[in-house]
């Protein structure tokens, strides 16, 4: 009965190399599984900790982040980008401009940059903040470009619910298939 | 007398008589040899002044290419970012395309670009590993040895950097077009770790995680994951390069340059698109701005004649060039010599595969006139590479010589030949 069953398993995936597994490789530990440090835009998997931009304007100094982005996060010291965006919120958050990618401003959710000083910076000294400091950063970064008051303070609950300035105005990239065309039919004007 | 130093003196005697006639007789052949352009023939090397390259250890061990060739790659003014900066940091390095010959480039050559202005990390291949998590059923950690276990696959293919777009201030093909290779990948279908991890019905995207400093990670439909991503460890006969991602890397056929994440080290099954510094990138204002950041369109450049170059001379030369296409194979390349009145079929140089590079060549017998060349290119799904006109009339806006398309730029390329045979960039 059971081999019977697997006759159209087998059919279905155009034979048995498909199916295959080999045994290599081994399971991670949990000491390297903790090593992940991707995290979901919900939020899940960010550590615990907290930090508001009080803090977080100290460890920009103290953590060297002036060094690179200048003075109240202005730039102009090094080609490390400007994290002030030029305008103000009076701006659509596409036109506030800025230096580099202006996280700070355009990202649709905080945790964008909570992650990116996780992973990248200080820049030479990445992985040396503890998961309070980068709160407070993140914070920091957030107050200088009028986004929360100074005092709000960001956690592991609230960070993924900051309201950012971009609100829904932004597309990810479009639906994937093989063999589709680089511009989807449906914005062509004129039809080809 | 000793006979036995005798002997010796006498074999010391007979030894400089032999080393003289060998000297004789080389001096002899030198004036042959040097006679023989006078007479018309073939010249030798033998008149140089070092005839002969000395037998180093680099040229024994791993070759070295003649000192008469010295193509370069260049650091790229293109990206937004110019490098190396100041931190020393090299961003994007453009390999130069008007030296290239057939379809690759040598791994020496092949383009680079950081996902974010980062350093080579210097990595042990016998400690890095590359877990893979998240929604499957048996997460995995595979050493450099274990992926060397899988069966292999063994493709061609490009990599583009998104920023690779002409600028009329642009002198040569290097400038313009240099943010593309093309290369001979080794490595195992990502498929097939997939199919060993035991993907989860509910993953629809997977993140790829590098291991240089800013750990660049991008965000990848599960379906490319299981139709043509390699984990790749080899590059055109050996191992890969540093700055190409040494011991492993992403080869995401067709996407932008970032996706093909190098040094790879995790990769993650998960259920929705993620919100990393490398997708955020690829956040747009409009749905438009999105498609053009993401997958390479069919796109053509002609590498000689191209910028900078000369034509010597009237008469025949071979119009030649690349053609690829991020979604199939190239299907076919036109050439025309009169800023696109009339269009040739160009010869394709070998068989084109999905997304990857094809050289074209199309005989051409210049008369000596001023002209502008083009070449376009047709892929398999029927894609056609588009003038910058036609494609502003496909996205509905108006048409201004400063057009700007948005995103990678895969409009018609065009060269201007003066009379005196000087090649310039015909978007000037
Ligand atoms: C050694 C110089 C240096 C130091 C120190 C440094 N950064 Fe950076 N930072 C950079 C560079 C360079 C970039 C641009 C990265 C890129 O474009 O890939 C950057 C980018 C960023 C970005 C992304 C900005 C954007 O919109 O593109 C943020 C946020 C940031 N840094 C925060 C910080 C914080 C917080 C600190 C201190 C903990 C810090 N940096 C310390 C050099 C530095």
């Amino acid at each position: 009965m059971a081999s019977l069953k697997l006759v159209p398993v087998f059919l279905l995936l155009g034979g048995a190399a498909l199916a295959q597994t080999y045994g290599v490789g081994r399971a991670p530990t949990a000491a390297e599984s903790a090593q992940s440090i991707t995290l979901s835009p919900t939020g899940a998997g960010l550590p615990v900790g907290h930090g508001n931009a009080v803090e977080g304007k100290e460890l920009y100094t103290s953590k060297s982040c002036i060094v690179c982005h200048g003075p109240e996060a202005t730039g102009g010291v090094t080609s490390a980008p400007n994290l002030q965006a030029k305008f103000g919120p009076d701006h659509n958050a596409w036109e506030r401009r800025g230096g580099g990618d202006q996280v700070a401003v355009r990202a649709p959710n905080a945790i964008i940059l909570w992650d990116f000083i996780h992973r990248a910076m200080p820049l030479g000294n990445e992985g040396t903040l503890a998961p309070n400091e980068i709160y407070a950063l993140t914070a920091y970064l957030l107050y200088v470009n009028k986004i929360i008051p100074e005092d709000q303070v960001l956690d592991q609950n609230n960070l993924t619910k900051v309201k950012m300035p971009i609100g829904n105005e932004y597309v990810r990239v479009p639906d994937w298939k093989p063999n589709s065309p680089r511009i989807p039919a449906s914005l062509l004007k004129i039809p080809k | 007398m000793d006979p036995k130093s005798k002997s010796r003196r006498e074999l010391l005697k007979g030894g400089a008589a032999a080393v003289g006639a060998v000297a004789a007789s080389a001096s002899v052949s030198k004036i042959a040899f040097a006679q023989t352009p006078a007479s018309g023939a073939l010249p030798s090397y033998a008149e140089n002044e070092a005839p002969m390259i000395p037998l180093t250890d680099d040229l024994i061990g791993y070759g070295v290419r003649s000192h008469y060739v010295t193509s370069k790659r260049i650091p790229s003014t293109t990206g937004y970012a110019i490098s190396p900066d100041e931190f020393g940091l090299s961003f994007h390095v453009a390999t130069p395309l008007q030296d290239s010959i057939g379809t690759i480039q040598a791994s020496s050559l092949h383009y680079t670009a950081t996902t974010k202005k980062t350093f080579i990390p210097d990595i042990d291949p016998a400690k890095h590993t590359l877990m893979i998590d998240g929604l499957v059923d048996r997460p995995r950690i595979f050493t450099m040895a274990d992926l060397k276990r899988f069966p292999s696959v063994t493709r061609f293919h490009f990599i583009e950097c998104n920023s690779n777009s002409a600028a009329p201030t642009d002198k040569t093909v290097q400038q313009t077009h240099g943010l593309t290779s093309n290369a001979e990948w080794t490595g195992v279908l990502l498929s097939t770790l997939f199919k060993e991890v035991g993907i989860k019905k509910e993953a629809s995207w997977f993140v790829a995680e590098g291991a240089e400093e800013e750990k660049g990670a991008s965000t990848i439909p599960m379906l490319k994951g299981m139709t043509d991503v390699i984990v790749a460890y080899g590059m055109n006969g050996e191992a890969l390069r540093p700055q190409n991602g040494f011991p492993v890397r992403l080869i995401v056929p067709g996407f932008e340059g970032i996706f093909n994440t190098k040094w790879v080290r995790h990769i993650k099954a998960v259920d929705q698109y993620q919100l990393n510094m490398n997708d955020y990138g690829h956040l747009n204002r409009t749905a438009l701005g999105a498609a053009m950041i993401y997958q390479i369109g069919p796109k053509s450049v002609i590498t000689f004649p191209s910028g900078g170059q000369k034509l010597p001379d009237h008469g025949w030369y071979e119009i030649t060039g690349l053609a690829w296409s991020g979604q199939a194979a190239v299907k076919n390349v036109e050439v025309s010599t009169d800023n696109g009145k009339t269009w040739h079929i160009a010869e394709l140089k070998n068989t084109p595969h999905p997304m990857a590079h094809v050289r074209f060549g199309y005989m051409w017998n210049w008369d000596g006139g001023e002209h502008v060349i083009l070449s376009r290119t047709t892929d398999a799904i029927g894609q056609v590479q588009p003038s910058r006109e036609q494609l502003a009339k496909a996205l509905g806006v108006e048409f201004t010589p400063q057009y700007r398309p948005p995103g990678n730029n895969n409009t018609i390329m065009k060269w201007k030949i003066a009379s005196d045979g000087s090649v310039t960039n015909g978007l000037a």
